[in-house]
């Protein structure tokens, strides 16, 4: 839930990034953080097992500048992606403003990105949200490796609602910031409806 | 959505931020927060230039989540009060009317039985305020009229 503080004349905004175990969600976080201005970022916090697998959530708190005189600052969090963690990806759910969906592009992995859009659709529903309601983008990632599927096949099965998609290889920052910039966007923009 | 913003006004402000202050002193502990249980802050006061607000902030509303949900596998609504002991700093971390949260960090100049009985004394006041806040949120168009002048064009030029 965004929190708007007249006070500080601030504007908060919560976006989490969704999506199977090591699809990259982690490495989208990293790479804003290494390519942010330190003026506009705040400390990255990561909550890993000694394996660098995400335990509870990473986060990472950005300001993108002012509107209308109020500051807005986006808190980016990961969810755990591995599948006995949904405890934690439901909890981590609650308030979201807006979702990145980053899918693994590699052909063995598109049971664990199916398994995980459902996991992410039934999580939201219990918190009282819709997928059809939330503002939402999905990002292909890992395009670099020779074993992906065709974006058309990925688009078919994981973005039947036609909202903006991206290429990315996260890893070395491709489609990140343009994954990012589009659920700024969407959730600026749904901000903006619902008043 | 089912949740809209959650909107915080000057006048209440004021009145959360005297009622932090006051917690501070009559506690005497290092400093106070208080934390929406989304996990952004909303105010703060004492020696708190040597910790990162916005992690703490972030953290404390983690650690309240996975304890509710603790408390739910278990058949109980919430833990409502929260205590880690450190070897210098301790932190009392409690939920303020089912939406905020207040923590309390203090060392040996404070003890636990202090802090807990000024919290609860606090969190009636607070408790107060922020309802107050949620009735006037409920009632008031001030946020919308903000929101309302945001163009497309501001959020073009964010990126800018």
């Amino acid at each position: 839930m965004s929190f708007i503080n007249y006070s500080s004349r601030e504007i908060n905004c919560k976006i989490v990034y969704y999506g199977p175990g090591l699809c990259g969600k982690t490495t989208n976080l990293q790479f804003i953080y290494r390519k942010t201005r330190p003026e506009a970022k705040g400390k990255m916090i990561t909550l890993a097992t000694e394996t660098e697998r995400t335990l509870f959530f990473d986060f990472l708190p950005l300001s993108l500048g002012d509107i209308k005189g109020f500051k807005t600052r986006f808190h980016l969090y990961t969810v755990p992606g591995q599948i006995f963690y949904d405890a934690s990806r439901k909890l981590i759910l609650k308030g979201v403003d807006g979702i990145v969906f980053v899918a693994d592009s590699q052909v063995e992995r598109m049971d664990a990105n199916i398994e995980s859009f459902d996991n992410m659709k039934i999580n939201l529903e219990e918190q009282g949200y819709s997928l059809s309601e939330i503002p939402y983008v999905v990002q292909y990632n890992k395009r670099d490796l020779p074993n992906v599927v065709p974006v058309a096949e990925l688009k078919k099965v994981l973005n039947v609602n036609g909202v903006p998609d991206f290429e990315a290889v996260a890893s070395d920052g491709a489609g990140v910031f343009e994954t990012l910039k589009a659920v700024v966007k969407l959730v600026l923009i749904e901000l903006k409806k619902g008043a | 959505m089912p949740q809209s913003s959650f909107v915080m006004f000057e006048e209440e402000y004021r009145e959360i931020t005297a009622a932090v202050e006051k917690l501070l002193r009559e506690a005497n502990a290092k400093c106070v927060y208080l934390v929406d249980k989304d996990g952004q802050l909303i105010s703060s006061s004492g020696e708190t230039k040597d910790i990162d607000a916005t992690s703490l902030a972030s953290l404390t509303a983690g650690n309240i989540a996975a304890t509710g949900g603790l408390a739910k596998l278990i058949g109980e609504k919430e833990f409502s009060i929260l205590f880690h002991e450190g070897e210098r700093d301790n932190l009392h971390i409690s939920v303020v009317g089912q939406r905020v949260i207040l923590v309390v960090i203090f060392d040996k100049r404070s003890s636990l039985g202090l802090v807990r009985l000024r919290v609860k004394k606090a969190s009636e006041e607070l408790g107060r305020s922020i309802q107050k806040l949620l009735d006037r949120m409920a009632a008031d168009a001030d946020k919308e009229n903000l929101l309302k002048e945001i163009t497309d064009d501001d959020i073009e030029r964010l990126f800018h």
